[in-house]
């Protein structure tokens, strides 16, 4: 039974990624699981500088989901090189790493350093992070920023390009065609959905960002269909995430188009989710005699 | 790298729970976690109801030979949801987490304010009686855990209505007793803490607080809980230091309130 899939010329043992922001770079999460059953650790975004991120309460719950504004606290790509990396070295699961910026430079000063880790398998960009005012999502929401900043880091980077896009768009495929004439190796999505909630006692917003990014269950029928959408739209591969709780919904994203999936919100709720999501794929596999996870993805047509 | 925590998520039998003020109920569980934690710290507590998906972080009350407490107010449908589990029930936790309260010789004053009470009563077993001053903060006489602190310390009592011990806060029972010790542990709400530092400021007491915030993960690694720290932090390289798993006890010294 083969469950190795293959992204831009990387190979991963298994379709199951964590969802950057939710698992930090997996050492916490390394005291309650085998992170050498993932297919990668995505880890969190991280930026030329160490960011603050934004003031709490940064999470809100809302109904099968949440709504998160922590505004890519993040230490830095020196402490990042030097701890997080190191960290990553003992286990035998693919490295994604999530980049976040201000501006052009800034993303590809942190792609440049990267250049030379040799722990780093790949590189997702984050042009979709709903919480930070610079940067970031400005260039994820405008069809010319997307392909300038995705041919911009392509030209520096030695590691394949993984684009993460935003659903806070008018038409994702848009998005997605872009990236990909702009040379992206990959794209994932979704990014969260921005959102408020609303604090009726004290007449004020719950989260001190005002907005945030809502994942979760609550969003998953909206990141199917935009995984759909943009399977029907582009040919390089996609990793699908929005609301993943176990094997049958990454099964439906696979069934639409998704070569991985990534596990994000339900981290939270319990921290063995990867894992068995990961046996429940090889579960469904051997219940319909499927001897290649590759035969699934976007069998729905 | 091998993997030796003692945490773990598991799915813990109630073995009693019963309302133990208005709104404030208090649960014991059985769980090995009970055998691996220390005053201070505290548990995620997972709703059944599938559409919530967060953790409730919970103090520590007291731990006793495979069993652990948490006394908690209902502070909305997640804890609403707890109140309703009957004995014989189960109820999904996960822990021990965070650092717990530091253990320093002398005299301490245990600072409580509402349902910042119950882990001062897991601290006060830990400690000698005679060298432990418990101060606890009530709005009215419809108190709780009073009994079991009384018998683990000496026990001063301040209710908002003044109905019982002094009118006032648990301040008003520091500034009026004018009490000292060699160090104080704290756990209420937010004013509090700050008064409880600028104590801490004004006579040189060695204070240590333990801190809330709307969380997610629990164990570190989503940084929705931090809290504003005085220099910049080892982890997070900013000067944020994370309630969740750096805290939820800081010494006053670490942190802006």
């Amino acid at each position: 039974m083969n469950l190795s899939v293959k992204i831009a010329g990387v190979e991963f043992n298994n379709p199951v990624m964590t969802a950057s922001g939710t698992f930090g770079s997996g050492m916490e999460y390394n005291e309650f699981i085998d992170l050498n059953k993932l297919g990668a650790v995505v880890t969190k975004g991280v930026s030329n500088v160490p960011w603050s991120g934004n003031p709490v309460p940064r999470v809100a719950e809302t109904y099968g989901g949440m709504l998160n504004a922590i505004g890519l606290q993040n230490p830095g790509i020196d402490t990042f090189i030097k701890r997080d990396l190191s960290f990553l070295k003992d286990f035998d699961t693919r490295v994604i790493v999530n980049v976040c910026g201000k501006t052009i430079d800034d993303y590809t000063e942190v792609v440049e350093r990267l250049n030379d880790e040799d722990r780093v398998d790949m590189l997702e960009i984050n042009v979709s992070c709903p919480n930070v005012k610079e940067g970031a999502i400005a260039f994820g929401q405008n069809r010319d920023a997307l392909y300038e900043i995705t041919d911009k880091i392509k030209r520096v980077s030695k590691r394949p390009v993984i684009m993460k896009l935003s659903p806070n768009v008018t038409d994702i495929a848009d998005m997605a065609k872009a990236a990909e004439a702009a040379g992206a190796d990959a794209i994932s999505l979704i990014n969260t959905i921005t959102g408020v909630k609303v604090d009726i006692n004290r007449r004020s917003f719950v989260l001190a960002n005002k907005t945030g990014g809502l994942s979760g269950p609550a969003i998953k029928p909206v990141a199917l269909r935009m995984v759909y959408q943009c399977a029907k739209a582009v040919s390089i591969p996609i990793i699908g995430m929005g609301g993943i709780s176990n094997a049958e919904d990454a099964l439906e994203f696979m069934m639409v188009g998704a070569r991985a999936i990534a596990v994000g919100a339900m981290n939270f709720h319990d921290p063995y989710t990867t894992e068995k999501v990961v046996l429940g794929i090889k579960k469904f596999m051997q219940d319909n005699k499927i001897s290649d996870i590759n035969d699934i993805v976007g069998c729905i047509e | 790298m091998k993997n030796n925590s003692i945490k773990k998520k598991e799915s813990a039998l109630i073995v009693l729970q019963e309302e133990i003020a208005e709104n404030v109920y208090s649960m014991w569980i059985e769980t090995d976690i009970s055998k691996n934690c220390i005053p201070g710290q505290f548990i995620s507590v997972y709703p059944d109801d599938p559409s919530k998906l967060l953790p409730r972080p919970i103090s520590i009350c007291e731990t006793d030979n495979g069993r652990l407490r948490i006394v908690y107010r209902i502070a909305g449908e997640g804890t609403g949801e707890f109140s309703a589990l009957k004995k014989g029930d189960h109820i999904d936790i996960l822990g021990p987490l965070g650092n717990g309260f530091p253990v320093l010789e002398g005299k301490a004053i245990l600072i409580g304010g509402g349902i910042g009470i119950p882990p001062m009563l897991g601290l006060a077993r830990s400690r000698n009686k005679n060298d432990t001053i418990i101060v606890s903060g009530y709005r009215n006489s419809d108190m709780f855990l009073e009994k079991e602190l009384s018998n683990n310390g000496t026990l001063m009592i301040a209710t908002e209505d003044g109905s019982v011990g002094i009118k006032g806060n648990v301040m008003d029972v520091l500034h009026e007793k004018n009490l000292r010790a060699d160090v104080i542990y704290a756990c209420g709400p937010l004013p509090m803490l700050k008064a409880v530092k600028e104590y801490s400021e004004k006579t040189g007491i060695t204070a240590y607080v333990s801190m809330e915030e709307r969380m997610a993960c629990g164990i570190g690694a989503c940084l929705a809980c931090v809290c504003s720290s005085t220099e910049v932090d080892d982890h997070s390289k900013v000067k944020n230091k994370r309630i969740c798993k750096d805290g939820p006890v800081f010494n006053v010294k670490e942190v802006n309130l």
